[in-house]
């Protein structure tokens, strides 16, 4: 599982396996647009009809909500609340938590059910948990080997300065 | 923490603005957004109070550019000031990689600005942060005002490890890109060193 204060890093196999997953997903609960955000707020991924929708807000605000509601849980002496759901006029959010870290959202419509999208969610994150399991060993153990070195290990102040330019 | 993403190359950190209730914080923000060009910032967000007191937070993502090959995004987050919601305080600084705190140089707000700093120490302490380790930066605001403190006698109270401290007034602008300059260059040098 992942820590709080671990530095998250991705990497394009996983990444891949990762969106395979979220568009199976997608499919097999016919939902309308499916994202994955880390507990601090950034977007990890998306799949979807995202085209119209801020995804940085949107991982933003449910990174704040699920902040929010773990502090109401631990109110009352819960360790969280694992899955949230909000209910629209058209549109719905089915909120999970993945490996104590991750967060799944999935929006969904007419066309499908909480039932199914429960169903579904819970058999993808499993998977997605494994994936996440298997980033955090590939990380650590990057970090010991170190045999590819980091791309910022040779920043310079010029570098750092020209993004404010 | 900040998150590196090899597949999109993609560096993202998170920024959070600190301090005493109405110190300035979200207008720090509303500078950035205003100045900044279109393609480079997202929307921001305030959740707000009627009477626009920060009720939860505020967020404004921006893309600087890039760095040896990768996308630089920095979220940046303000805190409710109010004394009372400290709850939702601690949850805005899971994950800092960077903190501005904005200290309002108003004599009346001495006590304001040492009590916020001590709750910023035990708020991170229970993230399991130390505010001595973390990029940390000051900015002392509203210097505009005509009953503000001397900037020596707020570093002494306020810097005692003499972080890097600006002068600033939010409302014209004055220091805030510098201010956040100078935490992104700490946040960023931070990540050369883990490199």
């Amino acid at each position: 599982m992942l820590g709080p204060q671990s530095s998250l890093v991705m990497y394009d196999e996983e990444y891949q396996r990762i969106l395979l997953l979220l568009e199976r997903l997608l499919r097999e609960s016919n939902s309308k647009v499916i994202f994955l955000v880390d507990k601090n707020g950034q977007l990890i991924a998306a799949t979807g009809e995202t085209a119209n929708l801020d995804t940085t807000s949107l991982a933003s605000l449910t990174a704040g909500n699920i902040a929010a509601t773990g502090g109401l849980a631990k109110l009352i002496g819960e360790k969280e609340f694992s899955i949230l759901f909000h209910e629209g006029e058209k549109d719905n959010i089915h909120i999970s938590i993945i490996g104590g870290r991750v967060i799944l959202v999935v929006i969904f419509d007419q066309r499908s059910s909480l039932g199914l999208v429960r169903l579904r969610v819970k058999k993808a994150s499993n998977e997605l948990a494994i994936v996440f399991e298997d980033l955090v060993n590939k990380t650590e153990q990057e970090a010991i080997s170190s045999s590819v070195p980091s791309p910022f290990a040779e920043i310079t102040d010029d570098d750092i300065d020209n993004l404010f330019n | 923490m900040s998150f590196i993403n090899y597949a999109s190359r993609e560096i993202n950190c998170k920024i959070v603005y600190y301090g005493p209730g109405l110190c300035g914080k979200t207008t720090n923000l509303q500078f950035i957004y205003n100045k900044t060009a279109e393609e480079s910032k997202g929307k921001m967000i305030s959740l707000a109070t009627e009477t626009e007191r920060t009720l939860f937070f505020d967020f404004l993502p921006l893309a600087l550019g890039e760095i040896r090959g990768f996308k630089t995004r920095f979220h940046l987050y303000t805190v409710p000031g109010q004394v009372f919601y400290d709850a939702s305080r601690k949850l805005i600084l899971k994950g800092v990689d960077g903190v501005v705190f904005v200290a309002d140089s108003q004599e009346e707000r001495f006590d304001a600005n040492i009590e916020s700093l001590e709750n910023l120490k035990d708020n991170l302490d229970e993230q399991g942060f130390d505010l001595e380790k973390i990029p940390f930066v000051i900015q002392y605001n509203k210097r505009d005002l005509p009953n503000v403190s001397s900037v020596e006698e707020l570093s002494e109270l306020l810097n005692p490890r003499k972080v890097p401290e600006l002068e600033g007034c939010a409302m014209s602008g004055e220091g805030v890109f510098e201010t956040l300059k100078a935490v992104a260059k700490l946040v960023l040098n931070d990540l050369k060193k883990d490199g």
